[in-house]
């Protein structure tokens, strides 16, 4: 009698979650997946059924291959970056330095501000002219630069704001981390003789494995969904060089309206997130330190 | 108590409901600004005069960000089944909305008289990105060409006459020359020219094809032309001017920063559109004047900017008030506030003969460049699939301005391109 109480109860609890979970994600991918497999409905024709069409259209769209290799070097450019940079940011600020609050304070700056914003703000940085970059730039003698408008740069302008966005926020995971690591480890190692770098990272890294899996897992998804600084300040030019997926799925289906397609991009998506998600819990979690 | 407490509420939602079905009618619609001043302060300033002048009607007018935003907004907006009543679109995704079936013709809500009146009154070639087979599908309202700019202070620096603009191409490349300046350090602190190529330089260029006498759609939506010796000329030109020439800066060159190089100094003479007019009237530190665009064969420019559409699925009552809305907006006192506040060029010749435009004319000369280009201006580029064929159209002159591929062959890929997507409408 009990353990079927138990059992109702636990389903009373799940089912909530589960409705919302099923109804805003699972059905929606499910008939993304359903989607792909028809033409775009337009007003004087409707979809029809294509089978493995648009599929075919995606695998011969030099376009798609060109914005998925900007995501993948997006990824690799930003995640390492933001990570080890934000790691670096929270072992400095946990230490006793003078005016550390207004540092911790303009770290996590970034995190607060709208992405939207953060845009704005380094178009003008960027700006060639009038832009800060350019000033210091033209001040120091060399020619004037334009980063967002050349196709060799502007990935990587747009990837220098995803990682100023980001470092601040899993700075914070950082120093929490930081701050749970029982401080009489570091006494004991010390008093064995220990200097500060096998102290880093023979005690406190591995014990930020757990925080650096979360963060990683984080900087995985960010470098995939943020898309904002792209409409702002390049709208995915020159010629798709700084378009990243999400962006593509964005254009092919609120721009171009060709609605079909954006749900095979999707699909696309989805998979590869799906594949990176496994990759990650199980590969990494043998490697998590939870003592 | 139960019974009291749910009559009050019963009581309640009676006066909210008969309320709100009272006679006013309700016009939301969505507008974009493309320009730098006050296009949007003015836009709510002309529906809060009309909304005084007419109890009945109540106006939403809702900013809807650049041109591509303000189609997204329309189109998801119809598409989700809550069309607004009307919209200020560009005109040249004509071809879209009437494949997506979204827009109603205003032939439909028009007497025989007002079609000939009203309709017959607009200049011509505002009308040409405006109509599919004589058939009215916008109504022309902020539109415009683009002009030449030129700064005054350093035309007599560079010793040329201030009163005496470019007339050419020649011309045009030979002031830029002695108007681009050379730093201390050896870099270029001010460029010649500047003709910004980042995000939609087809707008643009289509000036420098008609000057050369090119083509570039059967103004049907269903073919382009690109991939011709006129259109390929004019794009040579454009990119010899900071490839060869050196007198523009490289790379391809922000819209909405364009004034403001201007206004620094960085750039002597500018292209960009009449509907900047106000904002450099109001804001630049030097004497400036405005022309028309340089001739190559001829004088040339595109019409540009944003029309009336009406929606489908609009209810009758609405579809009379967006009609009266839309007369009063394009009558000649409010194309003339329109015009004064902007610089675009009010669509209509009446619009230009009342007094206040007079006066204004007179005192500010370079407000009827736009208007007298007119007698050159030809349709904007417009297909069908617009946005991706526009796109495409963009993205090889962004290409060939950074550089990376001549002008013969993107045009020949993007004819390519586009011909993929135009071939099932044809």
């Amino acid at each position: 009698m009990n353990k079927k109480n138990n059992l109702l109860n636990v389903f009373y609890l799940l089912v909530p979650g589960f409705v919302l979970l099923i109804s805003f994600t699972h059905i929606p991918a499910v008939k993304t997946l359903m989607n792909s497999f028809y033409s775009t409905a337009k007003g004087r024709r409707a979809s029809k059924f294509v089978g493995l069409e648009n599929y075919e259209t995606l695998w011969l769209d030099a376009t798609f291959w060109k914005v998925f290799s900007n995501n993948i070097i997006y990824a690799l450019g930003v995640i390492p970056s933001s990570i080890l940079l934000s790691l670096g940011m929270a072992l400095w600020v946990n230490s006793k330095i003078i005016g550390r609050p207004f540092l911790r304070f303009s770290y996590f700056l970034p995190t607060v501000l709208p992405l939207i914003a953060v845009g704005n703000i380094w178009l003008f940085f960027y700006a060639p002219g009038f832009g800060l970059i350019d000033q210091i730039v033209t001040s120091l003698g060399f020619p004037s630069l334009n980063i967002l408008g050349s196709q060799e740069s502007s990935l990587f302008g747009v990837m220098a704001v995803g990682i100023w966005k980001e470092a601040g926020f899993y700075m914070i995971f950082y120093l929490a981390g930081l701050q749970a690591i029982p401080p009489d480890l570091k006494e004991a190692a010390m008093i064995e003789g220990a200097n500060k770098w096998y102290i880093f990272w023979r005690i406190t890294f591995p014990l930020l494995t757990p925080t650096t899996l979360f963060v990683s897992v984080n900087a995985v998804i960010n470098s995939f969904r943020q898309i904002d600084h792209i409409v702002v300040m390049t709208q995915g030019g020159p010629d798709y060089a700084s378009t990243l997926l999400l962006y593509y799925i964005y254009e092919s289906a609120f721009v171009f309206w060709d609605t079909a397609y954006a749900t095979t991009l999707s699909v696309i998506l989805i998979l590869l997130l799906c594949l990176i998600a496994i990759g990650q819990f199980f590969v990494l979690d043998k490697k998590v330190h939870y003592q | 108590m139960i019974k009291t407490f749910l009559k009050i509420i019963s009581l309640f939602v009676l006066t909210i409901s008969l309320s709100s079905s009272a006679k006013a009618v309700e016009l939301e619609f969505y507008f974009p600004v493309a320009v730098g001043g006050a296009a949007a302060t003015t836009v709510e300033e002309l529906s809060n005069k009309y909304m005084e002048l007419n109890p009945g009607v109540t106006l939403k007018p809702i900013y809807a960000g650049s041109y591509t935003d303000a189609t997204t907004k329309a189109i998801t907006a119809a598409k989700g089944g809550n069309p607004p009543p009307m919209a200020v679109l560009i005109a040249i995704d004509i071809f879209k909305f009437y494949d997506e079936d979204l827009v109603m013709p205003w032939d439909d809500i028009l007497t025989a008289e007002e079609k000939e009146n009203w309709i017959g009154g607009f200049y011509p070639a505002f009308m040409k990105n405006s109509q599919i087979d004589g058939v009215t599908y916008g109504i022309p309202f902020q539109r415009s060409t683009p002009v030449l700019y030129y700064n005054k202070d350093a035309f007599r620096e560079a010793g040329l006459d201030p009163e005496r603009p470019p007339q050419n191409w020649a011309e045009q490349l030979e002031y830029a020359k002695k108007l681009t300046k050379k730093g201390s350090d050896g870099n270029i602190e001010r460029y010649g020219i500047r003709i910004p190529t980042k995000g939609f330089p087809s707008w643009l260029t289509s000036g420098l094809i008609y000057q050369n006498g090119g083509q570039m759609t059967n103004g049907l939506g269903t073919e382009t032309f690109l991939d011709t010796p006129e259109v390929i000329e004019a794009v040579q030109y454009l990119v010899d001017l900071s490839e060869k020439h050196k007198v523009m800066r490289p790379g391809t060159l922000e819209w909405g920063a364009t004034p403001k190089a201007f206004f620094e100094g960085q750039t002597a003479m500018m292209w960009t559109t009449t509907g900047n007019l106000t904002n450099v009237r109001k804001n630049a530190p030097f004497d400036f004047g405005v022309a028309m665009l340089p001739a190559g064969k001829s004088f040339g420019a595109p019409t540009g900017g944003g029309n009336f559409y009406i929606f489908k699925g609009t209810p009758a009552d609405e579809l009379e008030a967006t009609k009266d809305f839309v007369k009063w907006m394009t009558a000649p006192d409010q194309a003339g506030v329109w015009t004064m506040a902007t610089g675009y060029v009010a669509p209509r010749p009446d619009a230009w003969e009342t007094q206040a435009m007079k006066d204004y004319v007179a005192d500010f000369p370079p407000a009827l460049v736009a208007k007298e280009q007119l007698a050159y201006a030809d349709a904007e580029f417009s297909t069908y699939e617009n946005p991706k064929t526009v796109k495409i159209f963009n993205t090889a002159l962004e290409n060939v301005m950074s550089g990376s591929i001549s002008p013969a062959d993107a045009m020949k890929q993007a004819q390519i391109d586009i011909d993929k997507i135009l071939k099932d409408y044809r």
